[in-house]
C-alpha cells in the first residue's frame, strides 16, 4: 500500500490522540500528591524551571484548597503554565530535579499538579490578573508563539498596548501547530490563548506576515517599540540525493498538517523513516505510527545515549512499536519513478566529543540499505536567514543577536525565544518573552 | 513469645487492648465483632437514664491531607433502653467468657439512682464498673458527667455512693476538662474507688464549615462544644497520666490509659508512663476492629526484642524519668549533625533554623541542589532540624557536653554562671 491517508478508522484514531498524560480525576488525587511535597526551601524544581514558577508554593496552596492562589502563582511566572504543563521535558527540568529522585522514591507529579490548576483557571476563566491603569505605550509583538504572547501579557499588565501580528490563523506557535497532538489538544491551545488575551490590553492581527503583509520600519514607525518572536520555520535540509523524491517531507510540516486537518486526511506511508531522534522526530514518529503506519523506523547517527529527546519520549516511540537504527547516517534515498523506495545508510561508529560534549559520529565507510515508502526529515529546524538579514537585524547563521536587554542591533527592536536560539522548549520561549517585556519597559522609561 | 495477658484488679484478659465506652462498644453486634477480631475487653457504652441523639454527631479535624488526626464528637450516653443493654451484656459473657467486660455507668445525681444502677449492671455479671464523670457534653448540663468529674467533692460523694453496694471493681474515669486531674483522682481514690482511667475527651471545636460558616459537627445549622479525642489528644493524654503516676496517693491504684491510642506504639508510651492497661476507641472508629491485630501483635515483637516478659516488665519505667525542670542538666549539650550522604537537600533543616530558631546553618548555594552543614559553634541542640528533616537519621544530634559534671539551674544560679551573652 502506498503513502495514503484513511488507514484507521475514526475511532481508532481519536483513541491514538487521546491525552497521553490524563489529568487527575478528582480534587482528592491531587490533594494526595500535593501532600505528598515536602514543599522543599530553595527548590530544585524551581530552579531547574527555565521560568522559575514557585513549585512548592503553587502544590502547598493546591493541598490547602486554594487553587485559584496556585493558578495565580504560575502564571505569575509562566502565563503558559497550562500548556507548559503538558508539554514540558518535565523528567529532565522540574521532577527531575525532584529532591525524592534522590532517595529513589517517585518524584512528585509537578505537570499534572500544575495541569489541575491552571486548567480549571483556563477552563473556568478566571481572572487572576488586573491591567495597571495605561502608561500611553504602545508595542508591535511579530508572532502569537510562547515568546509573543508571555511578552504581550507582561507588558499589558503594565498598562502597555500591545498589537500582535501573527502569520498563521491561529495564536500559540509551536504549541497550536508543532507539538504531538496526543500533548496538547488543538480546543486547548485555543483556550490557553483566549485565556492570556482575556487579561485586555493585546489584539491580535491574524495572517499577517513579516516581510510580506506587514514590514519591519513601518511597525518601528507606528509603535514605541517591537518584539520579534518570530521562532524558527524551515527544516533543516539533509543534503543528500534524493531529499525531493516524492515521499520525503519535514516533520514541521507533517506536525503542521496533523494539527490543522482532520487525522483522516493525513497520509503516511507502510514503511516510515524518520531521520532525527530529537523531540519532533519522536513526534512524527509515533504520530506515523498512530495514524496507521506498519512499520517506522527512527534512524540516529549517535547511540541511544547520545539522543537529544528525553527517556520517557524514546519509551513512547518504543511503546508505539518504532524500531531503531543507531550510529546510522542517511546516505541517499532512492526512488522509483520519483517515488521514494530506499533509504541508504552509512554505519558510524563513535569518534572524539564535539563542542557539545558528546562523542561525534564517525562514518565507518560501510552501507546498508532498508526498504521505506516514505521518509520524515527531523534533523532540526533552521531559522529565517533571510528575512532577518532583510530586515538589517544582526545575526549568527539567522539567529538574530540581542543584547542584555533583549534588544537587537536595531533601537527599540527587541526578539527573543527561538528566533534567537535556534530551537529550545516552550518554557524558555516563555521565559524570554518575559524577559524582553522587562528590557522593553525599560526602555520605554528612557 | 511476649505475653500479653492482663490482670486488671484481678479482671483478666488475654491481651491489655480494651475498645473505650463509645459507640463501638453500645451493642451487642459490634461487641462480638470486637472479640471476634480479638480484642481483650470492652467497656460498654455507658448505661444511665435513657437518653435520645442528635444527627450529625461526629467531626474530625484533618492534617495535610490525613484524616482524623483529632476527632471529636456530640453522642450522649446509650440512647438504648437499659433492659436491652443489660440482656445484651449477660449474652456477650455467656459468648466470650475469658474477655474483660466493664460496664460504664452515669447515673441520675442522688443516691438511690447511684446503688439502683450499680446493682443491675453487677447482676449481669460483668466483671467491674466504670463511673462516666468525664463525658464533656449534654450530660453536663444536667449536672452529670463532667460536671461531676470537675469536682473533686461531688465526684467523692458519688464514688461513696457507688461503692457502698459495688460488689465488683469500680474504676473511676476522670475528665481532662480540669487543670489537673490529680485532685479529682485523690478524692475519689478517698472514697474508695479501685482503680482510674483517663482522659475522657476534650471540650473541643475541631472547625467550621467555610461555605455555612456552621461549625462541625453540623445539626440543623447548629454546633456544639464536642468531645475531642483521637491521636492529636495523645500528648496531652500521656502528661496526665504522668501526673496520677507520679503521685503517691494517686499511684497506689491501677491506670487504665486513654487517649489517642492509634498504634501498639501509642499502648507502649502508655503502659511504661504507668497505664496498667489502655483502651481504645477513635482508631477503631475509623479502621475497624481489624487494627487489634496489629496492636497485638507489634506490642508482642517490641517486647520480645526489648527482653520484656510480661506487660508489667515495662509498666512504668518511663516515670522516673520525667522530672521538673529545674532538675535538668545544664551542661548536657548536644550538636545536630548532617551525614552528607543521606542528605536529599531539601532545605527544610536550613529554613526552619533560620527563620524561627538560631541561624546555625549553613547553605552553599549549588544547582540544583544547595549543601547545607551545621555551624556547630551556633547550634542550640533544639531538635528542630532533626524534627523536620524528612530522611531517617541523616540528622544526629551528637553529644558535646559543657562540662562533665551534672550541673542543674538551681546550682546554676548558686555559682553565679555566666549567662547568655547575644
Amino acid at each position: 500500500m502506498p503513502i495514503q491517508n484513511n488507514r484507521l478508522p475514526e475511532s481508532e484514531l481519536e483513541k491514538n490522540f487521546s491525552d497521553i498524560h490524563p489529568p487527575f480525576e478528582h480534587a482528592e488525587g491531587a490533594a494526595i500528591e500535593a501532600n505528598r511535597c515536602l514543599n522543599c526551601y530553595d527548590a530544585p524544581c524551581t530552579k531547574l524551571c527555565p521560568t522559575s514558577i514557585n513549585v512548592p508554593l503553587f502544590i502547598k496552596q493546591i493541598a490547602s484548597g486554594n487553587i485559584k492562589g496556585s493558578a495565580h502563582t504560575i502564571f505569575s511566572s509562566n502565563i503558559m503554565g497550562g500548556g507548559c504543563s503538558k508539554v514540558c521535558p518535565v523528567e529532565k527540568l522540574c521532577e527531575g530535579a525532584c529532591v525524592f529522585n534522590l532517595l529513589e522514591e517517585t518524584p512528585i507529579s509537578i505537570a499534572k499538579l500544575q495541569r489541575y490548576s491552571t486548567e480549571q483557571a483556563i477552563h473556568e476563566k478566571w481572572k487572576l490578573f488586573t491591567r495597571k491603569p495605561s502608561n500611553g505605550k504602545k508595542v508591535a509583538i511579530v508572532g502569537a508563539g510562547p515568546a509573543g504572547l508571555a511578552c504581550a501579557h507582561s507588558l499589558s499588565l503594565e498598562g502597555t498596548e500591545v498589537t500582535i501580528f501573527e502569520k498563521e490563523a491561529k495564536g500559540g506557535g509551536l504549541m497550536t501547530y508543532g507539538v504531538a497532538a496526543y500533548k496538547v489538544t488543538p480546543t486547548f491551545c485555543k483556550e490557553e490563548v483566549d485565556y492570556i488575551l482575556s487579561l485586555g490590553g493585546i489584539s491580535v492581527q491574524y495572517e499577517k506576515q513579516l516581510g510580506k503583509d506587514i514590514q519591519l520600519a513601518d511597525l518601528q514607525k507606528n509603535f514605541d517599540a517591537v518584539f520579534l518572536g518570530i521562532g524558527v520555520g524551515v527544516a533543516r535540509s539533509l543534503e543528500i540525493p534524493g531529499e525531493n523524491l516524492e515521499g520525503v517531507m519535514d516533520a514541521i510540516s507533517f506536525i503542521y498538517n496533523l494539527r490543522t486537518r482532520n487525522y483522516s486526511q493525513i497520509s503516511v506511508g507502510d514503511k516510515v523513516a524518520v531521520i532525527g531522534m530529537g523531540m519532533t522526530a519522536i513526534d512524527a514518529a509515533t504520530q506515523s505510527k498512530r495514524l496507521g503506519a506498519k512499520e517506522v523506523t527512527m534512524i540516529y547517527r549517535r547511540t541511544e545515549h547520545e539522543k537529544p529527546c528525553t527517556e520517557e519520549e524514546l519509551d513512547l516511540a518504543k511503546l508505539d512499536g518504532c524500531s531503531f537504527l543507531w550510529l546510522s547516517n542517511p546516505k541517499e534515498i532512492l526512488g522509483e519513478n520519483g517515488k521514494v523506495k530506499n533509504l541508504v545508510c552509512s554505519k558510524m561508529k563513535l569518534g572524539e566529543p564535539d563542542a557539545s560534549g558528546r562523542r561525534s559520529p564517525v562514518d565507518t565507510g560501510e552501507t546498508f540499505t532498508i526498504e521505506v515508502d516514505m521518509v520524515i526529515k527531523a534533523a532540526g529546524q533552521i531559522p529565517f536567514e533571510g528575512l532577518v538579514n532583510n530586515s538589517k537585524l544582526d545575526n549568527k547563521v539567522g539567529k538574530i543577536k540581542i543584547d542584555n536587554s533583549g534588544m537587537t542591533n536595531l533601537k527599540g527592536v527587541f526578539s527573543g525565544g527561538d528566533a534567537v536560539n535556534g530551537g529550545k522548549e516552550v518554557v524558555d520561549a516563555v521565559q524570554a518573552g518575559k524577559d524582553a517585556a522587562k528590557g522593553i519597559l525599560a526602555y520605554l522609561k528612557k | 513469645m511476649a505475653d500479653l495477658r492482663s490482670d486488671f484488679l484481678g479482671i483478666k484478659s488475654p491481651n491489655p487492648f480494651w475498645l473505650a465506652s463509645a459507640p463501638p462498644t453500645d451493642k451487642k453486634v459490634n461487641v462480638l465483632r470486637a472479640f471476634e477480631a480479638g480484642w481483650g475487653g470492652v467497656v460498654w457504652k455507658t448505661l444511665g437514664t435513657q437518653v435520645k441523639n442528635v444527627s450529625s454527631r461526629y467531626s474530625s479535624l484533618n492534617y495535610n491531607g490525613q484524616k482524623a488526626m483529632g476527632f471529636n464528637n456530640i453522642e450522649l450516653i446509650s440512647d438504648r433502653p437499659l433492659e436491652i443493654n443489660l440482656k445484651e451484656i449477660k449474652e456477650v459473657l455467656k459468648e466470650f467468657p475469658d474477655r474483660a467486660m466493664i460496664v460504664s455507668l452515669m447515673a441520675d445525681n442522688d443516691r438511690k439512682s447511684w446503688h439502683e444502677m450499680v446493682k443491675k449492671a453487677q447482676d449481669t455479671g460483668a466483671h467491674g464498673l466504670e463511673l462516666n464523670f468525664g463525658c464533656p457534653h449534654g450530660m453536663v448540663e444536667r449536672g452529670m458527667g463532667a460536671s461531676v468529674g470537675q469536682d473533686p467533692e461531688i465526684a467523692k460523694m458519688v464514688v461513696e455512693w457507688v461503692m457502698e453496694v459495688a460488689k465488683i471493681p469500680v474504676i473511676t474515669k476522670l475528665t481532662p476538662n480540669v487543670h489537673s486531674v490529680v485532685p479529682a483522682g485523690k478524692a475519689v481514690i478517698s472514697a474508695g474507688t479501685d482503680a482510674l482511667s483517663l482522659i475522657n475527651t476534650i471540650q473541643s471545636i475541631t472547625g467550621i464549615d467555610l461555605d455555612t460558616l456552621i461549625p462541625n459537627p453540623n445539626v440543623g445549622g447548629k454546633s456544639v462544644f464536642g468531645g475531642y479525642c483521637g491521636p492529636a489528644v495523645k500528648p496531652i493524654a500521656l502528661k496526665m497520666l504522668t501526673t496520677l503516676a507520679q503521685d503517691p496517693d494517686t499511684r497506689k491504684v491501677p491506670i487504665s490509659g486513654i487517649g489517642g491510642i492509634s498504634t501498639w506504639r501509642d499502648a507502649v508510651e502508655f503502659i511504661l508512663l504507668g497505664a496498667s492497661n489502655v483502651q481504645v476507641c477513635t482508631a477503631a472508629m475509623i479502621q475497624g476492629f481489624r487494627i487489634i491485630t496489629d496492636l497485638c501483635d507489634g506490642m508482642s515483637n517490641w517486647m520480645d526484642e526489648k527482653g520484656y516478659k510480661s506487660i508489667n516488665d515495662f509498666r512504668g519505667l518511663s516515670v522516673p524519668a520525667i522530672t521538673r525542670w529545674e532538675e535538668l542538666d545544664i551542661n548536657f549539650h548536644i550538636i545536630a549533625n548532617i551525614n552528607q550522604d543521606k542528605c536529599i537537600h531539601c532545605g527544610l533543616c536550613y529554613i526552619t533554623c533560620e527563620d524561627t530558631s538560631h541561624q546555625s546553618i549553613d547553605i552553599k548555594k549549588g544547582l540544583p541542589y544547595n549543601t547545607y552543614t551545621i555551624k556547630d559553634e551556633e547550634c542550640v541542640g533544639c531538635n528542630l532540624c532533626k524534627i523536620v528533616c524528612p530522611v531517617e537519621d541523616c540528622i544526629t544530634m551528637e553529644v558535646h557536653r559543657k562540662g562533665d559534671e551534672y550541673l542543674n539551674w538551681t546550682e546554676y544560679q548558686k555559682r553565679g554562671l555566666p549567662l547568655n551573652d547575644h
